[in-house]
């Protein structure tokens, strides 16, 4: 199998589970959808999902509003579970789980999948404070590593140099761009596997989201990253693969390069031309 | 659904065209000018390049700024780009047909070394190209370009008979037509070229059309 990503066919046959680690461990997949379909209740909101995505890299998450992108994405976290009437059908797995067993520790999930969503969300507490909470809830008492963990979360995030003299001041004295790169550092320093952005940039400047695009593309080093975007040329820019959404159906997946150069639908090229009205 | 962005798109092959029509021109004139070694008209060749070349600048500054506003994507991007590229093959053919001129300069005031019969054939051929691989980009059709590509060959043909025709029964026959029969050669060699940058607009035409390259890769025509 040559492309990473991999739109496939829905009558494909489930294999066995040792066969799919196998894969998975051979292409280095770190996530796999498989016949993925989510309800509101009675409103089918994802229909028929298959995806797979290759570990360290980008998925940019493409397509109208209300198409499903939001839904999709905390379907990886679980965070769709809050909503009582929902329902969901076939599989996600993340390495060879899959997130929805019954014997899977939701928690467990959550750390090794983290968030961070379009409106910054610090807690009204010190920007220290705002990371080392995570790692207090975690059962994480020494304060020497929380420290440390501190430091190196706000590097990873691009933050520290902005604000190690201020540790201890409130965070919402920060800026928006500053505030969001803080809501990253927060998750990565429970060390997830895979991070989830929804729209992380859309309420920032264009400095603010440049250095957003910066940090995703360091973070991609160590994380499978799926970013949803209403900026097409943001995914262009950060993404190796693009996942375009229509009314909740994937249309297409494949390199980004391809998508915006010459995607294979007719109804792709529609949307990243502008042709929609 | 009209997008602005179809206005600019529609505004650039407007231009595109308007300088295609001064090179098929200047094509067309160079040849006139050889035939009837008119000096006159070979200057006014020369001296009207400027306005190609402006025109040249004028259109990639357009297409710059399509390219920032915009930020174009799929077919629209592979619009912009074919077109960057056509506006600088055809601002190099109308530099080929200045050259051309120059050579009409040296010439003009001898004696034709031999009739012109290929060369103003093989000029045809060239204006044809130029002109069907404009018409391939405007209309989007696929099967003119790659016709475009093809025809090529004939042109390396004809190329190299009056080569062989100036060398053979002129310079080797008779060293002392070498100054009437080099420039004549050079023509010829620039007429080739013309029809080389035809076909590589007609190239480009394909990749806008197909997203498939085949610069390099005659077989996937
Ligand atoms: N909590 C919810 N309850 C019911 N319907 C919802 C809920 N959240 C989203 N939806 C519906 O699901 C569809 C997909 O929404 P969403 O995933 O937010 O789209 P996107 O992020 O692409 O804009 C929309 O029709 C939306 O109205
Ligand atoms: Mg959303």
């Amino acid at each position: 199998m040559n492309t990473m990503i991999k739109e496939k066919k829905s009558n494909q046959k489930n294999v066995e589970q040792e066969v799919i680690s196998a894969e998975l461990e051979e292409n280095n997949m770190k996530v796999r959808v498989e016949n993925f379909n989510f309800y509101y209740d009675t409103t089918q909101a994802l229909k028929d999902i298959n995806l797979e995505i290759k570990a360290n890299s980008v998925v940019g998450i493409i397509g109208p509003s209300g198409c499903g992108k939001s839904t999709f994405l905390r379907c990886f976290n679980r965070m769709n579970d809050t909503i009582s009437s929902i329902r969901y059908e076939g599989k996600i797995r993340i390495d060879e789980k899959n997130i929805f067993d019954d014997n899977l520790d939701v928690v467990d999930l959550r750390r090794n999948v983290g968030m961070v969503f379009q409106k910054s969300n610090p807690f009204p507490k010190s920007i220290f404070e705002n990371i080392a909470y995570g790692l207090k809830i975690n059962g994480i008492k020494d304060k020497n590593f929380i420290a440390q963990k501190v430091e190196e979360s706000l590097k990873n995030a691009a933050l520290w140099d902005e604000i190690k003299d201020r540790l201890h001041k409130s965070a919402f004295a920060l800026s928006g761009g500053q505030q969001q790169r803080l809501c990253i550092a927060r998750a990565l320093a429970i060390e997830p596997e895979v991070l989830l952005l929804d729209e992380p940039a859309s309420a920032l400047d264009p400095i603010a989201t440049a250095k957003i695009e910066e940090l995703i593309h360091e973070l991609k080093k160590k994380y499978t990253i799926l970013i949803v975007t209403h900026n097409m040329q943001q995914a262009a820019r950060v993404s190796d693969y693009t996942a375009f959404f229509m009314l909740g159906e994937l249309i297409e997946c494949d390199e980004t390069n391809k998508i915006f150069t010459n995607p294979s639908k007719k109804i792709t090229e529609d949307y990243v031309t502008g042709r929609f009205g | 659904m009209e997008r602005h962005l179809d206005e600019e798109l529609s505004k650039l092959n407007t231009n595109l065209l308007k300088m295609a029509a001064l090179v098929e021109e200047a094509i067309h004139r160079s040849i006139e000018a050889l035939k009837k070694r008119d000096k006159d008209l070979a200057q006014k060749i020369i001296d009207d390049d400027q306005e190609i070349d402006e025109m040249e600048i004028q259109i990639e500054e357009e297409i710059i700024d399509l390219l920032a506003l915009f930020q174009p994507m799929a077919g629209d991007l592979r619009l912009i780009t074919t077109g960057m590229h056509i506006n600088a093959e055809l601002e190099r053919i109308a530099d080929l047909t200045v050259n051309i001129a120059q050579r009409v300069l040296e010439v003009a005031d001898q004696p034709l070394v031999m009739p012109l019969v290929e060369i103003p054939r093989l000029a045809n051929q060239a204006k044809l190209m130029v002109r069907r691989a404009i018409d391939a980009f405007v209309n989007q059709k696929e099967d003119i370009a790659k016709n475009v590509i093809l025809s090529d060959k004939d042109s390396n043909k004809l190329r190299t008979v009056i080569m062989k025709e100036l060398i053979n029964d002129c310079m080797v026959k008779d060293g002392t037509t070498a100054p009437r029969a080099v420039p004549l050669l050079l023509v010829a060699r620039d007429l080739e070229r013309i029809c080389d940058h035809a076909s590589s607009i007609a190239e480009d035409v394909i990749y806008m059309i197909k997203a498939k390259v085949v610069k390099h890769h005659r077989e996937r025509l």
